[in-house]
């Protein structure tokens, strides 16, 4: 292989990331050459930024769809995920490759999403706005029978992030992670870097706070 | 209303209704782009700059702790040299253990 040029990426397995890096060799026969995430990184470390790219291509619906479950406005979904790559790039070197990336990375992304649900903790009050009409519906569905309140309806979903825009960052990151996405105690403990025991204590508090919340609501609806 | 059944049926909600994971047009190129204008870290030029950052403030604080100094100098107490109020601050523990003896 004498020279190459990088074209365009396409994410395959969770090890491999196959894209078009078009080398010639001595004859002048131009073939299209497998790269590892290991081998990228390598090349990352090494000085060559472009070998990143891949690694962004491949990984970047995993960082949006975390980086939506915590932050609403678009805009801010993107200056997350731009963070979370922003900051993969510069600490990449310790990245030890005794785990796979992508659980890396995904440390990374939730880190990143609690920084921002703190950073944004001041919003979180005046955000709450009175139920609209179909939500109100909704909950008068579900008093009087529960089970005809459907999980699928828009008026429920945006209840649900109303709910979840009230909670205190670790209250929401603990609920989301723990009931939403439905990941072990020992998992959120390596994701967030907080204990076992405090994941518990934080899980525990969280479904209070939540309870209390729904309360607030139940009692200026229904008192 | 039960709240702990209405607390499951939003959450069971959140589950079934997963976001989406659709990236923006040309994302990847963008962080490349803000990668590649970004310079990287260079340790050594933090830490210069944080110092002549820190020049400035102990420059000025050095003068106003020395005219301070020489301002507010009692000179009914003060010796006729510094090296005569030097040799008797380091003699200070002979002195005292010559008097006690």
């Amino acid at each position: 292989m004498s020279e190459g040029f990088l074209t365009q990426a396409k994410p395959l397995s969770s090890s491999t990331v196959a894209f078009n890096f078009v080398a010639e060799n001595s004859f002048g026969i131009v073939a299209p050459v497998e790269r590892t995430e290991a081998e990228l990184i390598a090349a990352v470390l090494q000085g060559d930024a472009a070998s990143f790219e891949p690694l962004v291509q491949k990984y970047s619906p995993r960082v949006f769809a975390t980086a939506r479950r915590y932050a609403r406005l678009e805009r801010e979904i993107e200056d997350i995920a731009q963070e979370v790559w922003v900051k993969a790039f510069q600490k990449l070197q310790s990245f030890r490759g005794e785990a796979p990336f992508e659980h890396w990375l995904m440390r990374l992304t939730v880190r990143t999403c609690y920084d921002f649900l703190r950073s944004h903790q001041r919003n979180r009050e005046a955000a709450f706005s009175e139920l609209s009409e179909p939500e109100d519906d909704w909950l008068d569905r579900f008093a009087v029978q529960p089970g005809s309140a459907s999980e699928d309806a828009d008026a429920a979903r945006l209840l649900v992030q109303k709910v979840l825009a009230q909670l205190s960052p670790p209250a929401r990151l603990v609920i989301t992670l723990l009931e939403i996405e439905e990941r072990s105690v020992k998992e959120i403990s390596e994701l967030t870097g907080w204990s076992v025991p405090l994941v518990k204590v934080r899980a525990f508090r969280a479904r209070a706070e939540m309870r209390k919340i729904l309360a607030r609501i139940a009692k200026g609806k229904y008192l | 209303m039960d709240l702990e059944q209405l607390r499951q049926k939003l959450l069971a909600t959140a589950r079934a209704n997963p976001p989406e994971d659709h990236v923006p047009y040309a994302f990847e190129k963008r962080i490349m782009a803000n990668l590649s204008s970004k310079p990287a870290l260079d340790f050594r030029a933090l830490w210069a700059r944080a110092m002549w950052r820190a020049a400035a403030p102990c420059v000025g604080l050095s003068l106003l702790l020395g005219a301070w100094s020489l301002f507010t100098a009692n000179d009914t107490t003060a010796s006729e040299s510094l090296s005569q109020d030097f040799e008797q601050a380091m003699l200070a523990v002979v002195d005292q253990t010559e008097e006690t003896w």
